[in-house]
């Protein structure tokens, strides 16, 4: 046997321990190539953006936040269509005011609204939310205040993305002496008490801005204070995201990738523009996702502080800061904007971490 | 089948672990059979090298023996014999005594396996604390000993200073100092010198084999460095795609492999006559843990796989004395041998 | 100067980084210092050392990614880089009274057309190709840069020949990096490097990171890249029996100086500088009896740190023979026969 020529003992022959007989010489003729292939086959082609998609769909929690933000979404578009109420205007029946429609619980009808389809046997839209104390209906205020905070948080977000990105990457290309003041510019507004400054700005910027916007229509019908929010917002809440960008590219410099476009002749721009930022987006992106339900809730508590959006235009901290005087009788005023300023931060925040999970390239393999 | 001697004896294996499976859960869902049936025994006062590519589970299996697992793995089959006692049968608390007093483990990263905001007095003293009943101060003049041990001068300066004051192979002597305060039957050195240079990685190795000498310990080296298996080992496991292809003694694997993979392992790197001859690599891609073939894990990649390699995994053989091989191209000369 | 026997010419390359010592002030890290090296078209020269001997920053300086403190560098007969410094025959450099240096002119040419003849290729094979590109256009950047290929056809062609080069699959060509095992990622990276045409491509560690079984396919395909284009290599790497087998002639540095260059046989039978033997001996050799029988000289201690430098000879805190002239001056860099070149105060 083949073991004894090397001068090896033999303790066991091979035909002990194993039944030779069981095996057909066809068992032994070689493999062809196509056959040792089929057993390496490369899976089917991923970018990593479908990737990430596919992973962001396992994750149960993220996928259920995505789809109550969609319905949020779909609501404050569409439902103040079907609803014949306005969020300022109070009830009237018959073309008239209707003074006991205020403080109504949900889906009662006033007297008067009661007695109007008695006599007429026409249905009146019901008020799901009920009424408020000035005799509004409730839900379309609370739809309306939706749609006002998640517009702030949303273009206060954006702002925020195009400023902290643009001074973020030219502190990061730049370096040097540019970076060194830029980052301690960025140091100094941080160092500011945001609260305070907010408030100062809120104030300030709604007086400048009224004489500003009032020749223009689209400006106008917005709002001064909704402006001025965006504003305040962007100016406070870039610093960290140029931070964060500034670190992204610095970290993003240091790979190889960037070394070998040198080598091989690319211009600046290109690396920037091919190499760096498509790197450092998905990063952004997520934290962009994350300072929308902060700036949702800073909308709500200035509101409830009273120097939000203005009356009558409600907003979801405005609501729960009117409800706030009628709190032992009617506490459900408070509860319903609660419910949703605290559904969509949730939301947010779940598909912030999932998106995460699923796109920042640190947390993957 | 259990060669371990009961009755007024020493068992004849310290360690052995009989057909070990670990199992780790993928985040998709899936799972990864990291370890798929290892066997082997370790004699006590050995050196036993495990060695294998990345992702051939050499360092699962070390870590399974410890016990020290990520959270998504688990043993998920077989037996791990300490002294002929099943260790995978123990509860935390007594893992917790045979980690550091019957066996340790030092890591390939000396950077990261030091507390940077503790002493190493301090740390290599808690080690000691822990597992025996000395006092603070027989601790520390424990510590310093050790540290004298792996070739540290000044070592009562030394325990004051901090793991970011010493150089790369000083803190890898002191987490060997660490691993032996405890005078462990077995150490497991998972690439003890990957992260060292080579003028170091000598050093280190050289320490290991006198403090081997000294103190008796069987060390089981975890490595993919074919030239640091053989200076030190005795005895060697090579591992692919979660198995054992072979294991025997040092001379055998290097002069006379029976596994088709360790004859082209050792093909693959230029050594001393065949210096400037052409290197005959091992073709296709690694292994791809997620997806093992049927048969044999090596037969994409094997230059003679024969029809049975790609349906039926091959059984463990005996092809000399301490020599095991798990490959169909023995018992195909076995076949035609008749 | 220039001579068209060298394809490369470095001489008394310096690369000094600023390193920040507080209040301000900046000590300079000498991570080269006076490096002079030469390779001939077609060759390879294998670069040894340990982490942070400076062998990674030679490449890079070589091309120009790190701004040179000092020195020359010629390629192809034409002077890219000077900076004016003038040397005597004993490599010492000339000054003036003031003990300033000498200035000659200087020179610093536009890189972009090098570009095209120095490409380089990178240790890690995870970090070096952007994970957002698909391998085409990893492999095409350079041909764009470059503006080498007329239209979107002949650049996809191109591209598919560089990679049936490589020895990759071309119908993998839309896929993106992380789809690929370390090996054929190296061989990405090894396309794109050849899409301009190179004469001469410094490898970077290319097979560090990449498992015993690949690393010997990708030293094979460095080999016959060469023999089918004629490129020259400068091989960095750490792993003596690699660079013992691919290269022509091995250097070797210690510190940022370097300590001996010769024939790769030369240098593995005879090495002259104590550093070089105990590199050479502390190397495991993957042969059991080999090993038992051979007895390592282990080198005591570790290497200094960069910023405390030791003076004269960077080896001599580890050198069995140092003696004081070892600590005076660094010794000058010198053939001993046959192209033999050692920095070694000892006969």
């Amino acid at each position: 046997m083949t073991y004894a020529e090397n001068g090896m003992p033999q303790k066991n022959p091979l035909s002990a321990q194993i039944d030779l007989s069981k095996f057909s010489t066809v068992d032994f003729t070689p493999a062809t190539e196509e056959e040792k292939k089929q057993q390496e086959v490369m899976g089917e082609s991923v970018s990593f953006f479908k990737d990430g998609c596919r992973r962001l769909m396992k994750n149960k929690l993220a996928v259920g936040s995505l789809i109550v933000l969609v319905l949020l979404v779909l609501t404050i578009i569409f439902v103040p269509m079907f609803v014949p109420y306005g969020y300022e205007e109070i009830i009237q029946v018959d073309g008239r005011r209707d003074k006991t429609a205020a403080n109504l619980t949900p889906f009662q009808w006033s007297e008067r609204e009661s007695q109007y389809m008695e006599e007429t046997g026409e249905k009146l839209f019901p008020h799901i939310l009920g009424t408020d104390n000035m005799g509004r209906d409730y839900f379309i205020r609370v739809v309306y205040g939706t749609r006002v905070s998640l517009a702030v948080g949303l273009v206060a977000s954006v702002m925020v993305l195009i400023i902290g990105l643009l001074y973020g990457s030219i502190a990061a290309w730049c370096g040097g002496t540019v970076d060194l003041i830029m980052m301690r510019l960025v140091d100094i507004i941080y160092s500011l008490p945001d609260t305070l400054l907010i408030i100062l700005l809120s104030v300030v910027l709604q007086e400048t801005l009224d004489p500003l916007i009032s020749g223009v229509s689209f400006l106008k019908d917005l709002g001064t204070n909704m402006i001025a929010l965006f504003i305040v917002f962007a100016l406070l809440y870039w610093v960290s995201m140029a931070r964060l960008v500034r670190g992204q590219i610095l970290t993003i410099k240091q790979n190889e990738y960037v070394l070998a476009a040198r080598t091989i002749g690319t211009p600046s721009g290109r690396i920037l523009r091919k190499h760096i930022l498509p790197n450092c987006l998905s990063v952004i992106f997520i934290s962009v996702a994350l300072q929308i339900p902060s700036a949702i809730f800073t909308e709500s508590y200035l509101s409830f502080l009273g120097i939000g959006v203005k009356v009558p235009m409600p907003s979801l901290g405005s609501l729960a800061n009117e409800a706030r005087d009628g709190l032992s009788s009617y506490p459900l005023k408070l509860v319903f904007p609660a419910v949703v300023i605290c559904l969509i931060v949730l939301a947010f925040n779940l598909l912030g971490d999932g998106l995460r999970d699923a796109f920042d390239p640190k947390l993957k393999r | 089948m259990s060669e371990t001697v009961k009755n007024n004896q020493e068992p004849k294996y310290i360690l052995e672990v009989r057909d070990l499976h670990t199992t780790f859960s993928t985040d998709q869902g899936g799972q990864v059979n990291a370890v798929n049936g290892v066997s082997f025994a370790l004699e006590p006062g050995k050196i036993l090298g495990i060695v294998g590519e990345s992702g051939s589970g050499k360092s699962v299996t070390a870590y399974s023996i410890m016990d020290i697992l990520s959270d998504n793995g688990s043993i998920t089959g077989g037996q791990v014999l300490y002294k002929g006692e099943d260790i995978t049968q123990w509860d935390q608390k007594k893992m917790q005594h045979f980690r550091g007093k019957c066996c340790s483990i030092i890591f390939q990263d000396p950077m990261t396996s030091l507390n940077p905001v503790f002493t190493i007095g301090n740390q290599l003293m808690e080690a000691i604390l822990l597992h025996t009943d000395r006092n603070k101060a027989e601790a520390k003049a424990r510590a310093i000993e050790m540290l004298q041990l792996v070739g540290i001068n000044e070592p009562e300066k030394r325990i004051k200073q901090y793991p970011y004051e010493l150089s790369g192979g000083m803190r890898q002597r002191v987490m060997i100092a660490m691993a032996l305060a405890c005078e462990p039957d077995i150490l497991i050195a998972d690439e003890p010198t990957t992260a060292l240079d080579v003028t170091i990685q000598a050093q280190i190795l050289e320490l290991m084999q006198d403090l081997q000498k000294k103190l008796g310990m069987a060390i089981i080296i975890v490595t993919h460095d074919l030239g640091v298996i053989a200076s030190m080992c005795d005895e060697i496991i090579v591992m692919y795609g979660g198995r054992v292809c072979e294991r025997g003694t040092a001379d055998d694997i290097f002069y006379n492999p029976a596994h088709e993979y360790t004859k082209g392992l050792l093909r693959s790197i230029p050594s001393g006559s065949r210096m400037k001859e052409r290197l005959v690599p091992i073709g296709g891609t690694p292994i791809n843990m997620l997806d093992l073939p049927a048969g044999c894990a090596f037969c994409p990649r094997c230059d003679s796989a024969m029809k049975i390699c790609l349906r039926e995994q091959p059984q463990e053989i005996q092809v000399g004395e301490n020599h095991y091989a798990s490959c169909w191209m023995n018992i195909k000369k076995a076949k035609e041998g008749k | 100067m220039a001579n068209n026997e060298y394809l490369v010419q470095v001489e008394h390359l310096k690369e000094y980084f600023p390193v920040r010592a507080g209040f301000g002030r900046t000590i300079p890290l000498k991570a080269v210092d006076n490096v002079s090296f030469s390779i001939r078209p077609g060759e390879t020269l294998g670069l040894v050392g340990e982490s942070g001997c400076g062998k990674t920053t030679v490449g890079r300086t070589l091309l120009q990614l790190y701004k040179p403190t000092g020195g020359r560098i010629i390629f192809d007969g034409q002077v890219i880089y000077d900076s004016g410094e003038q040397y005597d025959e004993n490599g010492r450099l000339k000054v003036d009274a003031n003990g300033k240096p000498i200035l000659g002119k200087k020179v610093q040419a536009d890189m972009l057309p090098y570009r095209k003849q120095m490409q380089m290729v990178f240790q890690d094979p995870y970090s070096s190709l952007n994970p957002r590109m698909t391998v085409e256009d990893i492999i095409g950047e350079p041909l764009d840069v470059h503006k080498l290929c007329k239209n979107k056809k002949e650049r996809r062609e191109r591209v598919m020949e560089l990679m049936e080069l490589v020895g990759l699959n071309a119908e993998h060509a839309m896929r993106y990096p992380h789809e690929f095992s370390g090996g054929q990622r190296q061989r990405i990276g090894i396309a794109r490097a050849l899409a301009v045409n190179p004469k001469f491509i410094v490898c970077d560690e290319p097979v560090s990171a990449l498992d015993v079984s690949i690393q010997a396919q990708v030293v094979n395909m460095f080999e016959d890249l060469q023999k089918k284009l004629g490129v020259a290599y400068l091989f960095i790497a750490h792993d003596l029996l690699v660079v013992h087998h691919i290269s022509d002639r091995i250097a070797v540095m210690y510190l940022g100086k370097m300590m001996e260059l010769a024939d790769a046989d030369e240098l593995n039978d005879n090495p002259i500088h104590p550093y070089t033997q105990s590199l050479l001996s502390a190397v495991p050799i993957p042969d059991p009896k080999t090993a038992r029988a051979s007895q390592r000289i282990v080198l005591e201690g570790d290497v200094p740190s960069p910023l405390h430098m030791p003076s004269g000879c960077p080896f001599r805190t580890r050198c069995r023979y140092a003696t004081e002239q070892c600590a005076k001056e660094m010794p000058p860099f010198t053939d001993r026969g046959n192209g033999h070149f050692v920095a070694c105060w000892n006969k």
